[in-house]
């Protein structure tokens, strides 16, 4: 901020010195302790994938061993699961990221008759439960007689991603210079061109965001994809299916390598941004 | 610029159009299609017809009344205790993070790339009878020697306020971050004390994000079923279980239908009385 410091008027007493650094250091104190508190599920995730259980249930330790890494498509199911989950996921953010960011320079740079209702309808799929989302979706599908399977799993994740979509780019396009594109237009290149030479390279990284953050939450669904999978079988559905049978270890192997890339992928992203913060 | 000019009228409709159709068809008409259902009577054998079915309603909220009441209170629970627990640690990394606030918001994010199901059989295995916690806590009486944590409503309440702590962290932190550091300052020079000044300025300020992370967590939290069939007994089971065993293993799609709309019902009350107690501009505020 660019407001004058005026010099404090009152002197801080040594007691309220202490008490300042004491109040300091209890947060940051509380602050690891909720981060240990965030990190606990994921570490009993990441430790039993080693395991070695002896019966159905992965739930007590019984031995370290490397071979549910190793056979980690050794349960039948698991890969096809897997397969059709990144289908769809890749699918589905692509579709609802060129869609939502759409919606995104509609909503940002255009003064229409519609907007506030825009609006509205981009915000209600996202303060809707889940549950009325998927069972509404299955209602439609079962009164039309529409076959359950790949395309109405990847219809009801295009649909959930889109809002999702919209609100990320949306939050990056309201910084944006327009001068920047009424420049190029100056200079005499025409609304496409300049859409592709200088809205859409600025607007990049937001897009790239959206297309994660899409991605994370398709691969992650379950409450709608349970509604209207039909017979298909993706991953989360095959840990609900393995979970009431006892979920076999490679659950948890699956499960922290979806994690350890996406946090690689996260911390790429975090890391790049400071490089680019300490050069600007 | 002629070219800009002369379609400048049309070129945001084209824009809107293919993902407000992709709303429009798959979100708005299938609640239609719900509400079609919901007053619909038959059974699967012999088929549906709508005949304006308003028993259906009536006999959901007669016969499965715990279960709606249970899904606020457990929702509203979680809500709060996800607010107290991640409110400190917003603030902290939004005012001490310094050039780390990125890599720390990052270790609040990290965790919910687990899988919602995955997460969630941790904590069965966290709260198991045999887990460290339920032996700690014996040891400690404040469980009897048979006492038990999973199957309760303890663990739902705690599945559920873990599942969702990032949407109330994050626009805590967003709301706290964006406060001008000035105006805490200026309190305090105007010989506020930290705490008057937290509760004066910063507090205020962070409302927002207090408003919309306790929507964005209440709301998934009411209609979830999923912590309350693996963490829970029958008696933990919220409107969630019940929707989707009606719909996916009764096929009774009416019964199921006339509940979706009355757990909506349940939230947007509840909602709306939490609107009047904090304050409609708030709401509408963070909507946008």
């Amino acid at each position: 901020m660019t407001s004058i410091a005026v010099p404090r008027p009152r002197g801080r007493t040594a007691l309220a010195r202490t008490l300042a650094f004491g109040r300091h250091h209890i947060l940051t104190f509380y602050s690891f302790l909720f981060f240990a508190y965030l990190m606990l599920p994921i570490a009993i995730v990441i430790a039993f994938s080693f395991n070695h259980p002896t019966g159905n249930f992965n739930y007590v330790w019984q031995g370290f061993t490397w071979d549910n890494w190793r056979y980690w498509d050794g349960v039948p199911g698991i890969r096809s699961a897997i397969v059709l989950s990144l289908e769809i996921a890749l699918l589905a953010s692509l579709v609802a990221t060129a869609l939502g960011t759409m919606i995104a320079l509609a909503l940002v740079r255009y003064g229409f008759r519609g907007r506030g209702t825009t609006n509205i309808l981009i915000f209600l799929p996202l303060s809707t439960p889940e549950i009325v989302l998927g069972a509404s979706l299955l209602t439609l599908f079962l009164n039309l007689n529409v076959i359950f399977g790949f395309w109405t799993i990847l219809i009801a994740h295009v649909m959930f991603c889109i809002s999702f979509a919209v609100v990320t780019v949306k939050a990056r396009l309201v910084g944006f210079d327009r001068h920047l594109e009424e420049a190029a237009m100056d200079l005499g290149a025409n609304e496409w061109r300049t859409f592709q030479k200088v809205t859409l390279p600025l607007t990049a990284p937001a897009i790239l965001a959206a297309l994660l953050l899409c991605f994370a939450i398709s691969i992650d669904d379950f409450v709608v994809t349970y509604f209207n999978s039909g017979s298909k079988v993706t991953f989360p559905l095959f840990v609900w299916g393995a979970a009431r049978v006892g979920a076999p270890p490679q659950v948890n192997v699956i499960g922290t390598a979806i994690f350890i890339v996406a946090v690689t992928a996260m911390l790429f992203n975090v890391l790049y941004q400071r490089r680019r913060e300490v050069r600007a | 610029m002629n070219f800009f000019h002369r379609h400048r009228g049309l070129t945001p409709y084209l824009l809107l159009a293919p993902g407000v159709a992709w709303l429009a068809v798959f979100f708005l008409v299938p609640l239609g299609f719900l509400a079609y259902q919901s007053l619909q009577s038959g059974n699967i054998d012999f088929g549906y017809a709508f005949t304006w079915s308003w028993g259906n309603y009536w006999h959901a909220i007669r016969d499965y009344r715990p279960q709606f009441v249970r899904s606020l209170e457990y929702a509203g629970i979680a809500t709060v205790f996800a607010l107290v627990i991640s409110y400190p640690v917003a603030y902290w990394i939004a005012f001490r993070g310094g050039r780390w606030k990125n890599l720390l918001l990052l270790f609040i994010v990290a965790p919910f790339f687990v899988t919602y199901l995955i997460r969630t059989l941790a904590w069965e295995t966290i709260l198991s009878d045999n887990g460290f916690v339920v032996h700690t806590l014996q040891h400690l009486h404040v469980l009897g020697p048979g006492g038990r944590l999973l199957a309760t409503s303890t663990a739902v309440v705690t599945g559920i306020t873990y599942n969702f702590l990032p949407f109330m962290a994050l626009p805590l932190y967003v709301s706290l971050e964006q406060i001008d550091g000035s105006l805490i300052e200026a309190a305090e020079d105007l010989y506020a004390s930290k705490l008057q000044a937290f509760l004066r300025v910063t507090l205020p300020l962070s409302l927002p994000g207090v408003v919309a992370g306790t929507l964005l967590t209440f709301i998934p939290a009411a209609g979830d079923f999923i912590n309350a069939q693996l963490l829970g007994s029958p008696e933990n089971h919220m409107i969630g279980n019940v929707i989707q065993s009606k719909f996916l293993e009764l096929t009774d799609y009416p019964a199921a239908a006339s509940m979706s709309f009355i757990l909506m019902a349940g939230i947007l009350v509840a909602v709306a009385v939490y609107a009047r107690i904090v304050g409609t501009e708030q709401l509408t505020g963070t909507a946008v």
